[in-house]
């Protein structure tokens, strides 16, 4: 029988839930790296064995493992990520321009055709890549050529969180910034170009529909349908038809439209999952209920999922890597808090069940299905 | 022979048990000491000292012989004690919390 890989990244190490297919009692390794920061770890989708974690601490900096097994075992491998050439400048908070500096890596997506190639999206704002297994990173620099200068740091820092790679066109990659954007490029990361028409950001920018600067918080896309992009916003749900040329906005009927994760139900391509938070300056669920939201309908119409989940007191928040979906039927989701819960729902989102309660604050959460 | 004693973390990277001894070729300095450290565990790379500038990270701290050698230039020569092997040279997570 098949099962399922939770790969989840805490304030405080790495846990690696496993389940079989029914995802009712569930196996827990971890901490991997206890103390450390583990911003993402994820699995390669051409082996499903391997598997890289971005591991860093204010102490001692950024490292980066690979597990052969599964997550069993690690080893560090590269660890440097130098901006090519002469950096520049990005915006300060304070207007200033202010040199890049790596700080950290958010997010590794690695190739969906080579185990050994791997992205990786960093702090201060940048791609970089690895074709050997992480040994050794390089940027593709043009990225930071759209308008870099201008980009400004959101309070979370600026990193480039989200990437995304086209399974029908192997030179297409769109990625987001926060607080710069989405962009995207079509060979390979040669050249890259700003995707934020329709985006309206009137409480963040003084241009409200500026070319770069809106604060993505995350993108997802079916992967049979990769011209169909869906955002969570800052402020805003928002959804692309023409593979990021335009966004419409798709809030519809949520009790706020203020969130961080967004996915894709893997066998429904119009069925999405977010979390709506009360705002930008109270980062929990309104009305102290962690409620996952479902639009069936590509967005606009929105349904509550309440049943497994806290009803009452709970002011948490979920992070924006931390929703995950399975490609078992029915689709399983999954939501990390920064309570330390993890909650899993093996019907695609009717009901719910915390996998473990009381880890450190939840940072990131990816979902392999395994043979 | 160079004793170095790594915070519990950097141990756990390096797969280290307890101190670390090195041979050290030429001078006995900072800059030397991690030459060596750094050749003989490339996981350690980067988490002390920045890869390409080599500066100390901020939070990191070098303590030896009772003294605070942090803000010591890298090439500056370590305490006699060191460079025999009586004392070791501790690197250390500086203290945070509140």
């Amino acid at each position: 029988m098949s099962g399922v890989r939770v790969s989840v990244g805490t304030r405080k190490g790495a846990f690696v839930l496993t389940s079989d297919g029914k995802r009712e009692r569930w196996d827990v390794n971890g901490p991997h790296f206890g103390g450390w920061e583990i911003y993402h770890l994820k699995g390669s989708p051409a082996d499903p064995n391997r598997l890289y974690a971005s591991q860093s601490s204010g102490w001692f900096g950024q490292v980066i493992q690979r597990s052969n097994d599964g997550g069993k075992t690690w080893e560090p491998v590269g660890n440097q990520f130098v901006y090519d050439g002469v950096p520049g400048t990005h915006q300060w908070y304070d207007g200033t321009p202010r040199p890049w500096e790596f700080k950290r890596v958010w997010h590794l997506e690695p190739s969906l055709t080579d185990p050994d190639t791997v992205y990786a999206g960093v702090e201060d704002a940048a791609l970089f890549r690895t074709i050997d297994g992480g040994q050794k990173w390089q940027e593709l620099p043009s990225l930071r050529d759209i308008k870099g200068h201008l980009w400004q740091p959101g309070a979370g820092g600026m990193c480039l969180h989200t990437i995304m790679l086209d399974p029908g066109n192997p030179k297409r990659i769109f990625i987001a910034i926060s607080a710069a954007g989405v962009f995207g490029t079509d060979d390979a990361g040669k050249t890259w170009r700003p995707m934020n028409r329709g985006l309206k950001s009137q409480y963040e920018l003084p241009d409200p529909d500026a070319e770069v600067g809106h604060c993505v918080h995350r993108i997802a896309m079916h992967p049979s349908r990769p011209g169909v992009l869906f955002m969570q916003k800052h402020w805003d749900v928002m959804r692309t038809d023409d593979a990021g040329e335009s966004w419409q906005e798709v809030s519809g009927n949520l009790p706020t439209d203020f969130g961080f994760p967004i996915d894709v139900h893997a066998h429904e391509p119009d069925t999405i999952y977010v979390v709506p938070i009360k705002s930008d300056s109270e980062h929990y669920p309104p009305d102290g209920k962690l409620r996952v939201y479902r639009s069936r309908t590509g967005g606009h119409e929105w349904e509550a999922l309440t049943k497994g989940l806290p009803q009452s007191h709970c002011y948490l928040n979920v992070l924006r890597d931390a929703m995950a979906v399975d490609a078992l039927d029915p689709c399983g989701v999954y939501v990390g808090t920064t309570g330390g819960q993890v909650y899993a729902s093996a019907d695609a989102g009717n009901t719910w069940a915390p996998i473990v309660r009381d880890l450190p604050a939840v940072l990131s959460v990816e979902v392999q299905t395994l043979p | 022979m160079i004793r170095v004693v790594l915070p519990a973390h950097l141990r756990t990277l390096a797969g280290i048990g307890g101190e670390v001894t090195l041979d050290v070729g030429g001078q006995v300095t900072q800059r030397s000491v991690l030459d060596a450290l750094e050749a003989r565990y490339p996981m350690l790379r980067g988490t002390i000292r920045d890869q390409v500038t080599q500066q100390r990270r901020a939070f990191v701290r070098v303590f030896a012989c009772e003294q605070d050698l942090s803000h010591e230039p890298p090439d500056a020569p370590l305490p006699d004690a060191v460079a025999t092997g009586a004392e070791p040279l501790l690197i250390v997570g500086a203290m945070a919390g509140g």
